[in-house]
């Protein structure tokens, strides 16, 4: 047993935003166990007001630098509903097209980047050139067409252009879209060797296991990444969908001291967001190839380990490319033309939601007649793990310290927790339910 | 020659930046790596190092007292210091909030005095430090960057645009938004970016702050009369990304 530990490990690195572990322990005595978000709050559920409807994706992407599409995606989706517009069956099938591209991009970069360091012993990727140049080289490609990929249909994928309220600015040409199928069925060898990078991992992997709930988007003609009813599943199973629109209710933000996000909770006291809970809730709707490397991984639902995101990670990594040339199929043959944005039928308020990387997305806003913004509010998924990485910390720090680790086996075992769920911090500050000015 | 010793920094901000540094792809990065060493970079490797750094690129806005020690430590240990991005910059999207007096209350009510929410308004990091050259834009060009570096690398002076996105435009070709009956703030923002955006459909939002002495009362006249904007929707047009370039002419 672990008699005495001190661990304070200040800004986690590896991780966007910034997030700190804090554990005591006094002959065997846990004393203290916390995660804790000092991120810099931003106030942009405030800087919202006050702008017209056009500009509200276009500052809310900014919340976040790895997901910005998904918070562009989400924003709009919010805006659309609030103001009663529906979209083409074309601009719907390009939003899930970078939908998958950023997944794809920010799992490659987690996957390779954050969390294989771990696993290889390195601290970062960067001795990794050295000893495992290839794999470093093959995730800079990988990285590379991600971006490329999600910039054919956003103009980039750091803050992205063309989706804007009503449709797409921009489209791009059949010619571009068959190009980039024929680069990513190119790039279906570069994925395998990254699924035979993970499978030979996987072995390192953690064992642990806090059964918890899982929430995700989901739907019954897919695997829900861009849109659905908002569906949760319980370690024994049973699901229950909840409407978009009832997102408060099944969020229940509260707060914490030692954090600037805030915490949230539905039938358990937590749950999480993000890969593992997507694939633990639309394990059916799994492209048939990505159900196969989950197999040979040996990964399934419901998986209870909070370490195996990463994993449940490499998993979408397929789908989303196997998703993507079907999509790209649909394009090609309707062929692709740019469409008058559709406008506003109504002013109001409304909510969307879409999965980022890191789980379930919240947007909702009112406006008022002119289509100025009156309000907004936005739940990120880092924000609802804050609590579910708190108990994971509560229920591991105790099997640590019976497993007699030291203090720097403790603190990596945390780091790497945290750095499982891939924590998107910079965006999640966030806390206190708003209230709709009318 | 020895490698040149790159960190990277945060505060206030997305963390967008730093991601771009991601997209070179292989050639680029790994070509970028026999010329520089990344000792620091809190995102992406969990090395620190205490030694001096040779260019620190730093990025976020300043907008909280606490991160004052932590700019000036940079400073000392850094020979050049870039304010890596348009937050760090000039603000960026975090001075939005700067002409609002109830932010804190907005987001956070009864809780918004709890020490640990203490924030304050966004200001460039150069209110804090010296700024030897900044990398302008949301995000950053990243094609930008590399020059930026390669003239440091090469001890030239990094040359930074200062003339407007609409000759950006004029160069690609682009249709004015204005033709198109949109809006657009490219006749006083700061090119460089190669103007992508009215390419892909959508206004210049000055998203790289102004030129020098813009001419803001043309824009606000422009803004009305050919984009039929109110008054007011005109008048806070800039304070998006030029919240406190705005206040610098004022």
């Amino acid at each position: 047993m672990t008699t005495t530990a001190r661990i304070r490990v200040d800004h986690v690195t590896r991780v966007e935003g910034h997030g700190n572990i804090v554990v005591n322990v006094t002959d065997g005595v846990v004393e203290k166990c916390e995660w804790q978000v000092p991120e810099a709050p931003r106030f942009f559920e405030s800087m919202v007001r006050g702008r017209h409807y056009s500009e509200v994706a276009r500052i809310t992407s900014r919340i976040c630098g790895i997901c910005s599409i998904g918070h562009t995606l989400a924003s709009v989706k919010a805006t659309e509903n609030a103001l009663g517009i529906e979209v083409s069956e074309q601009t719907w099938k390009l939003r899930e097209l970078i939908k998958h591209a950023e997944n794809f991009d920010s799992h490659v970069l987690h996957i390779n980047f954050l969390a294989a360091p771990d696993l290889l012993g390195a601290p970062s990727v960067f001795p990794l050139v050295a000893t495992h140049g290839d794999v470093v080289a093959r995730a800079l490609r990988l990285k590379r067409l991600a971006h490329e990929w999600g910039s054919l249909i956003g103009g980039r994928t750091t803050h992205p252009m063309s989706i804007v309220p009503g449709g797409m600015a921009e489209v791009p040409t059949t010619k571009q879209l068959k190009a980039l199928k024929a680069t990513l069925l190119a790039a279906v060898p570069e994925l395998e060797a990254t699924v035979a990078t993970v499978l030979a991992l996987a072995p390192s992997v953690p064992a642990f296991d806090r059964p918890t709930e899982y929430m995700a988007l989901s739907n019954d003609k897919d695997y829900g990444l861009y849109d659905g009813d908002v569906q949760t599943v319980l370690p024994d199973g049973t699901k229950q969908r909840y409407p978009v629109a009832d997102y408060k209710q099944v969020t229940n933000e509260y707060v914490v001291p030692q954090s600037t996000a805030k915490y949230t909770r539905n039938k358990l006291p937590s749950y999480a967001a993000g890969a593992l809970a997507r694939f633990n809730n639309n394990y059916d709707m799994l492209h048939p190839e990505a159900k196969k490397v989950a197999e040979a991984i040996g990964i399934q639902p419901i998986c209870t380990n909070p370490y195996m995101n990463t994993v449940a990670q490499a998993v979408e990594v397929v789908s989303d490319v196997y998703e993507s040339v079907r999509l790209l199929d649909e394009l090609i043959d309707a062929g692709v033309e740019l469409e008058p944005l559709v406008e506003p039928t109504k002013y109001a308020s409304g909510a969307g939601a879409t999965e980022v990387p890191r789980g379930i997305l919240f947007h909702e806003y009112g406006y008022d007649e002119e289509g100025t913004c009156l309000s907004g509010n936005c739940i990120i998924p880092t924000n609802q793990n804050h609590a579910n990485i708190q108990l994971d910390f509560e229920k591991l720090v105790p099997e640590l310290v019976a497993q007699d680790k030291s203090e720097k086996e403790m603190a990596l075992a945390l780091e790497m927790l945290v750095r499982a769920y891939d924590p998107c911090i910079s965006c999640s500050t966030h806390y206190l339910d708003v209230k709709f000015a009318r | 020659m020895s490698k040149a010793k790159v960190a990277f920094f945060d505060f206030t901000c997305c963390e967008g930046c730093q991601i771009e540094f991601t997209n070179y792809g292989d050639a680029a990065f790994l070509e970028l790596l026999n010329h520089v060493d990344v000792v620091e970079f809190r995102e992406a490797m969990s090395e620190k190092t205490t030694e001096p750094i040779d260019v620190a690129l730093v990025e976020g806005s300043f907008s909280r007292e606490v991160d004052r020690a932590r700019l000036e430590k940079i400073r000392e240990r850094a020979a050049i210091v870039i304010a890596y991005g348009q937050c760090a910059a000039s603000g960026g999207i975090n001075a939005l909030k700067n002409h609002q007096d109830d932010y804190k209350q907005f987001v956070y009510g009864e809780d918004a005095e709890q020490p640990h929410l203490a924030s304050q308004q966004a200001r460039p990091i150069s209110s804090v430090i010296k700024v030897d050259y900044s990398a302008y834009g949301c995000p950053v060009n990243k094609y930008e960057v590399l020059q930026i570096v390669f003239h440091l690398l090469h001890g030239k002076q990094p040359v930074i645009p200062n003339h407007p996105v609409c000759v950006e435009c004029k160069r690609r070709e682009t249709v004015c938004r204005f033709e198109e009956g949109d809006h657009c703030l490219g006749m006083v923002a700061r090119a460089g970016c190669t103007a992508p955006c009215p390419a892909y459909g959508v206004p210049c939002e000055a998203c790289r702050g102004f030129v020098d002495q813009p001419n803001v009362p043309a824009l606000e006249k422009v803004l009305v009369e050919r984009a039929g904007f109110s008054q007011r929707r005109a008048a806070e047009k800039a304070l998006m990304f030029t919240a406190n370039d705005l206040e610098a002419l004022s």
